[in-house]
């Protein structure tokens, strides 16, 4: 067990932490932050997906060793008041079913966005790729992230 | 205890009897409830009024049942009205839409409106078995009243306050208004009145008009939108509690296997671990409600638990199952579908038919098993005290049976279970079954501290209530003149809640599109075979109507090519004239119409044709078909609910399979919130082309080979259908489910469109493209 600093969410946040465990479990566990949800554990469903420097990252692969000084977001994190672009799209479109995993949705689709403001479909579908949704809530994700891109 | 079985009428065994009638709410009659109760499950404003609805339900022999009241509607001094949700959410909507109903009828201002989710307690709250797409057609009308009800009283004592008729009155946005006058009172300034005030009759409580309603019938952002954004939403395992331990449990490798030994020193050797507990399995047979054997690692975060299952070393006895291979038991049960069966329906004599028919077609049609993955894998929270009691967190579908199959298993008064169901990742029917709950209680109880038990992926995948496999054997005739003069199905699967011996599926099952064949063929027969099931099986989001749809919409599909006709034509025809059906003198055996009286939800024929010629004009069926465009037809009716599809495919640049476009006909009856009835449709159209194209789970030495998701796929957004179109038919007929009915007839549409493309038909799911 080791000491850590990360920076979550704009804080330095102090854990201890063996250095295989992943920021998935760091910020369930260790930090109390529930946003980010436990899907398959191997980096296979992107249920966990926060960004580190930016880059949309599967916390249960990501070791806390590995962390350093990144910058890890989570969708707690994502805007101030849930008012990020693609949240409001995500409302306007009604689009979760379940919503287990729209956090990891939200998040992957706004690193998207972050490099590329206007995705084609196919590139729009390419990025979400990793991202599973049982209920199928696939065809109001593409049309939210849509939405979004024009708003910014 | 009334509550330890789940009350699927599709079991059709003893046990269900003992179980919760599920059905159309006879009687419903509207009580004022103690505010105490209300208390328990939701903060309440102070002098708040509370309305209870009491159920009265038909039971499996259509006995009334009574409940004891349920408090379902609360209004308060400071204009908040609370509405209790006692259904499941796990991604319907249902938590939505009957609050929902309760508000119109009230006319409560819906941005005002405050929803609690209620415990799972069969006294307060009725049925609360969150499966079978049957929630809002139960709780229609009941909903409707206590809305009623409480705008009657609210008017009442306006009227009597301006001293005007209650006729006069109206209310919208939680106030009492004068029709056409100026004078307005919130609802909350009434409170003190209507709390001594006599509850009207029911007959004198008038219900608005289905066209004043401003909720009903519209499309209605779910209630928990905001928060499922942010990530605030609460699922299973988003619970805390003080000196919680985590629990990851590995389980028998073959089901009923036996651990005859275990080393728990490496586990406790990885930092973290507190504890290694062992569940004692049920055996065989698994039943349904109870945990497999097991042993736990308890440690004080998820990530520890889980090197520490890993690294535990178990000797198991492997038991009977260790010998068992799926692809075996298929090809067995494909041999068996070729001798006479069990005869579950008659009509004429198909014999005959087939001895003087002019041509004869059989096909067989295979299904594999199919996991629920849903993306939260179970888990659940148990606190068990000192003094006996428990107090559970579980995303549960039926935590009625959870909270009974708690109280049995630790051997405790049900009175001292408490149940809070949170959002469910998925349900699906996986989190219909108690086991999980259970696991968690057991170790709470062992541990003494509150246990969150966690489910990785690869415990979901391997140890499931999967859906059955399954082969089908279909003979059609046709006479002389080429008219279809006989249909002989034969179906074997291993049921759910099998036993260790060989038996046909349940009646139960033969019901879900199977042997309610609609189509007037003059002789029919339907045959059930024997199997044994080697692994547990339970329902998948539909159950049999997935294989039953695809082995007769496929069919259907190869004999109106062979007889010249357009799909959609020959579909028309052969349901005849418009009328009822009601099989009568067909059926051997009781026929269960999804619990519901047959007089009462008789099968339409009319309203099937009218879901079909909508499907068929919205998709340009007849114009994409003569362009030559690869479109797939098919209709079937589930869960009582009539939904004609059609599916258009092509292949890409790399030969992949693309789905374009799905257009879905649906007559649901009074479609409740619109956008929901969508969003499944949407949604159950990219579930089955998971079931169709990518999914399916194989057993090899009694061990499930599927580990994750690279194994077992669920399809990717760029395999999901581009466009779904659902064509809702205006319906003023009683309202019926929508979480089912749109996966059945996907598939054999999907399946003949796939023909259209490459020439080749499929006859064993997933399909190869």
């Amino acid at each position: 067990m080791d000491k850590y600093v990360i920076k979550v969410n704009g804080k330095d946040q102090e854990v201890t932490a063996s250095e295989d465990m992943p920021v998935l479990w760091v910020l369930r566990d260790l930090l109390g932050m529930k946003g980010t949800k436990f899907g398959c554990g191997q980096a296979l469903c992107g249920a966990c997906t926060v960004h580190l420097d930016g880059e949309a990252v599967r916390s249960c692969s990501l070791p806390i060793s590995a962390v350093g000084d990144g910058v890890i977001t989570t969708i707690e994190g994502l805007s101030e008041g849930g008012d990020h672009p693609l949240q409001k799209a995500w409302v306007e479109h009604i689009v979760p079913q379940c919503g287990y995993c729209q956090s990891g949705q939200i998040m992957n689709a706004a690193a998207l966005l972050a490099r590329n403001p206007s995705p084609s479909e196919a590139e729009i579908e390419s990025a979400m790729a990793g991202n599973l949704c049982r209920c199928g809530t696939y065809n109001r994700i593409k049309d939210a992230i849509v939405t979004a891109s024009k708003s910014l | 205890m009334k509550t330890m079985m789940p009350n699927l009428p599709f079991l059709n065994k003893k046990e269900a009897a003992a179980s919760t009638p599920k059905g159309t709410v006879d009687r419903s009659e509207i009580f004022r409830a103690s505010r105490r109760d209300f208390l328990k499950i939701g903060s309440l404003a102070a002098g708040g009024f509370v309305l209870g609805v009491n159920f009265q339900c038909s039971g499996p022999k259509g006995e009334l049942v009574s409940f004891a009241p349920n408090a379902f509607v609360s209004i308060a001094s400071d204009n908040v009205v609370t509405i209790i949700a006692h259904r499941s959410e796990m991604g319907t909507g249902i938590r939505t839409s009957l609050p929902m109903i309760v508000a119109d009828e009230l006319g409560a201002d819906w941005s005002q409106v405050k929803i609690v989710q209620a415990e799972g307690d069969e006294d307060k709250y009725g049925n609360q078995n969150t499966d079978g797409s049957f929630s809002v057609r139960m709780f229609y009308e009941p909903m409707k009243k206590a809305g009623a009800t409480a705008r009657h009283m609210l008017m009442q004592a306006a009227a009597k306050e301006w001293g005007v008729d209650v006729s006069e009155c109206d209310t919208e946005n939680s106030q009492v208004i004068q029709k056409g006058g100026s004078k307005k009172i919130a609802f909350g300034d009434l409170v003190e009145q209507i709390k001594v005030m006599e509850l009207p009759k029911a007959e004198d409580v008038p219900m608005k008009d289905f066209s004043s309603y401003k909720l009903v019938g519209k499309d209605v952002p779910i209630y928990d939108l905001e928060d499922i954004a942010t990530g605030k939403a609460v699922f299973g395992a988003d619970v805390d509690l003080p000196n919680m331990l985590i629990a990851v449990v590995r389980r028998s490798p073959v089901v009923g296997a036996k651990a005859l030994s275990y080393s728990e020193e490496k586990a406790l050797a990885v930092p973290g671990v507190k504890k290694v507990v062992k569940i004692d399995g049920v055996g065989l047979p698994t039943g349904l409600d109870k945990p497999l054997e097991g042993i736990a690692v308890l440690a004080e975060n998820t990530w520890s638990a889980i090197k520490g299952s890993e690294a535990l070393e178990v000797e198991w006895d492997l038991g009977p199952n260790q010998t068992y291979n799926s692809s075996v038991q298929l090809e067995e049960m494909v041999k068996s579908t070729a001798s006479n069966g069990t005869v579950k329906r008659e009509r004429g004599n198909f014999n005959q038919a087939k001895s003087s028919a002019g041509k004869t077609f059989e096909k067989t049609y295979l299904a594999p098993f199919y996991a629920h993955s849903t993306i939260e894998p179970p888990a659940a929270i148990a606190d068990v005290k000192a003094d006996g009691s428990v107090v559970i967190w579980a995303p549960s579908q039926h935590p009625q049976w959870a909270r009974g199959a708690v109280a049995g298993a630790l051997g405790v008064d049900l009175a001292k279970v408490r149940l809070n169901v949170t959002l469910l990742g998925g349900g699906f029917g996986r989190k219909s079954k108690p086991d999980y709950v259970v696991e968690a209680a057991l170790l709470s109880k062992a541990a003494g501290v509150p246990v969150r038990v966690q489910w990785t992926r690869t415990c979901d995948l391997h140890h499931d209530y999967y859906h059955s496999h399954s082969a089908q054997r279909i003979v059609a005739t046709l006479d002389g003149s080429g008219n279809l003069s006989g249909w002989n199905h034969h179906t074997v699967f291993p049921a759910i809640g099998s036993g260790l011996d060989a038996a046909p599926p349940s009646d139960g099952e033969l019901d879900l599109g199977c042997r309610d064949f609609p189509y007037d063929v003059p002789n029919i027969r339907v045959e059930a075979h024997e199997s044994t099931a080697h692994t547990r099986i339970g329902w998948l989001r539909s159950v049999s109507n997935i294989h039953h749809a695809f082995a007769i919409g496929a069919m259907m599909d190869e004999l109106a090519e062979a007889r010249g006709l357009d799909p959609v034509d020959q579909a028309l025809q052969l349901l005849g004239d418009d009328r009822d059906l009601v099989f009568a003198g067909e059926m051997v055996g009781d026929y269960g119409n999804y619990g519901e009286k047959i007089e009462d939800f008789p099968w339409s024929t009319a309203r099937m044709k009218k879901v079909i010629e909508t499907v068929a004009e919205k998709s340009n069926w007849k114009a994409n078909l003569a362009a030559g465009k690869a479109v797939g037809f098919a209709a079937h009716k589930s869960f009582l609910t009539y939904v004609a599809c059609v599916v258009m495919v092509e292949k890409d640049a790399n030969g992949n399979l693309l789905i374009p476009e799905v257009h879905y006909a649906v007559d649901c009856g009074i479609a409740v919130n619109t956008d929901r009835v969508r969003s499944q449709f949407e949604g159950g159209a990219q579930f089955a082309t998971s079931l169709a194209t990518t999914s399916a789970i194989t057993l090899e030495n009694g061990r499930v080979q599927q580990n994750n998701f690279d194994t077992y796929q669920i399809i990717r957004m760029p395999q999901a259908p581009k466009k779904t179109h659902v064509h809702i038919v205006p319906s003023m007929e009683k309202p019926t489910g929508v979480g089912e009915p749109p996966v059945p007839p996907f598939i054999p549409a999907l399946a003949n469109a796939v023909y259209k493309l490459s020439g080749k038909r499929n006859y064993q799911l997933p399909f190869q493209v």
